[in-house]
């Protein structure tokens, strides 16, 4: 029993050291910016681009039910303009980040490191090195560089679509208006909403990035050793992205 | 010339080259036969540097591989092509843009690029499928792209691991061809591992035999084959133990 225990602590040490050299690796590698600066934009379309149309669904069905909870938590206490307040400062604070944090996690994180673990058992990672290639430049540095920018782009549209659905149900089911909806929405407003939900994200980016670098690079075993490192990877950024956003949340909003 | 000294590596506790000592001369194209798993790829990983000794070590042109920085690496790398396994092209690339991959490194005309694009296909009897994709293509092609992706930076050395594994017998002839072809034209200085002892006999100025992490006998393509040692014989005349 202690054994094992010994062991588990002495492998979380050693994943811990393995981790700490890889982030050394990929700060050593940005300077290298002839290899990763084009495959960077390449990167940036495929995690942001293409991450839209799931990140704006997510956020138009969030806002929808955000306003009818809103109304019906409300109704008969507070001033239903509150539900414009609710709609805002959520989408901005939590949920925008979080849910397409979350979603892309599974969409950007799993494939990632299914790309690279493919990519590392059928010997391509080796091949880039022997042509004199560091993988960290051109498989490492373009997608984490991409994935902080274009979180936060991607997080920003989702917020404001999931306001505007908050607010169009509020018009079309609620029987609020607009002015009433905007007040609400400007009532408690800080600048600090905007910004804090978007830096958020960007770690969110960088995170599940890393993450998925990580496990990708690492797989051992073939097809298998694929499906594994994916997993590892949902998983992994989406418990990274709950500590984060508490610790986050306990640095920033106190 | 390639060095092997004392070269010793364990994977979780399990040696695989224990005190691996071998010359490969100038020239020469060395053959290292051996049992599946014996640790015949892990020693050529050794000499680009794709893996880091336990203990002994590497030399190319006296340089101790592991002692080098990626950058050192690097330049080491510029000298050698590799030909992978199962060819280790990358998939997202037609044929060309895998061929021009190590080129671009290098800092070449687009013109230069392609035209050593072009000589390096028609070497491998591939001239005019630079546009597909790997996917389309078959074992054996497969592996005349590696080989093309290889020699078209001109190395000095080439270094072949298990080229002829997976391919039919017709293929892996070709392909034994094409590795001859390569030594001649580029005049290079070839290591190959493989257990296809037909394949050995073609390409092989030399064969070393790679028996529980040592050379077990090293000498020439006759001298294999009239080897008194019973664990060679019985590797290269393929018998059942």
């Amino acid at each position: 029993m202690i054994e094992r225990i010994g062991r588990k602590a002495v492998g979380m040490v050693e994943a811990a050291g393995r981790s700490g050299q890889f982030l050394g690796d990929m700060v050593a590698a940005l300077p290298d910016v002839a290899t990763w600066g084009a495959l960077a934009l390449v990167q940036m379309r495929r995690i942001g681009v293409d991450s839209l149309p799931v990140a704006l669904f997510i956020a138009a069905f969030t806002g929808v039910v955000l306003a009818l909870q809103a109304s019906y938590t409300f109704t008969g206490a507070v001033p239903l303009y509150f539900v414009g307040t609710l709609v805002g400062k959520s989408m901005m604070l939590e949920l925008g980040p979080i849910l397409v944090g979350l979603a892309l996690a599974g969409r950007v994180g799993a494939s990632m490191a299914a790309e690279l673990g493919t990519m590392r058992v059928t010997e391509q990672v080796d091949a880039l090195e022997t042509l004199a290639y560091n993988p960290q430049s051109y498989l490492v540095v373009p997608r984490v560089v991409a994935g902080t920018a274009m979180f936060p782009v991607v997080v920003a549209l989702a917020i404001a679509v999931g306001i505007m659905m908050g607010w169009v149900t509020s018009l079309v089911l609620l029987d609020l208006t607009t002015p009433q909806f905007t007040k609400g929405l400007r009532l408690f407003y800080e600048f600090k909403d905007s910004w804090f939900g978007l830096f958020k994200s960007a770690t969110f980016g960088f995170t599940i990035t890393v993450i998925g670098c990580i496990t990708g690079l690492r797989t051992r075993g073939g097809a298998e050793g694929v499906g594994r490192s994916s997993t590892q990877a949902v998983v992994y950024s989406a418990a990274g992205i709950l500590i984060l956003d508490a610790f986050w949340a306990a640095v920033l909003l106190r | 010339m390639i060095r092997f000294e004392n070269l010793s590596k364990a994977f979780g506790g399990k040696p695989v080259l224990q005190g691996l000592t071998l010359d490969v001369r100038d020239g020469e194209t060395m053959v290292i036969i051996g049992y599946s798993g014996c640790g015949k790829s892990v020693a050529l990983k050794h000499v680009v540097g794709l893996v880091r000794p336990d203990a002994g070590d590497v030399f190319v042109d006296e340089h101790a591989v592991s002692t080098l920085d990626r950058n050192g690496l690097n330049l080491l790398r510029r000298d050698i092509g590799y030909v992978f396994q199962f060819a280790g092209l990358f998939d997202s690339m037609t044929v060309a843009e895998n061929v021009a991959m190590g080129l671009r490194r290098r800092g070449l005309s687009d013109e230069e690029i392609a035209q050593r694009v072009e000589e390096a296909l028609a070497l491998v009897d591939l001239t005019g499928a630079g546009d597909r994709d790997p996917a389309e293509l078959s074992g054996g092609m497969r592996k005349r792209v590696g080989i093309a992706r290889s020699i078209a930076l001109r190395p000095r050395y080439m270094l072949y691991d298990e080229p002829t594994v997976g391919l039919d017998p017709v293929t892996s002839a070709a392909i034994d061809q094409l590795m001859v072809r390569a030594r001649e034209r580029l005049n290079v200085t070839g290591l190959v591992v493989t257990h296809d002892m037909r394949s050995a006999y073609v390409v092989g100025d030399r064969i070393a035999m790679l028996y529980e992490g040592r050379i077990r006998q090293v000498g020439t393509v006759d001298e294999m084959r009239e080897s008194d040692d019973p664990v060679v014989r019985q590797f290269v005349e393929g018998r059942p133990s």
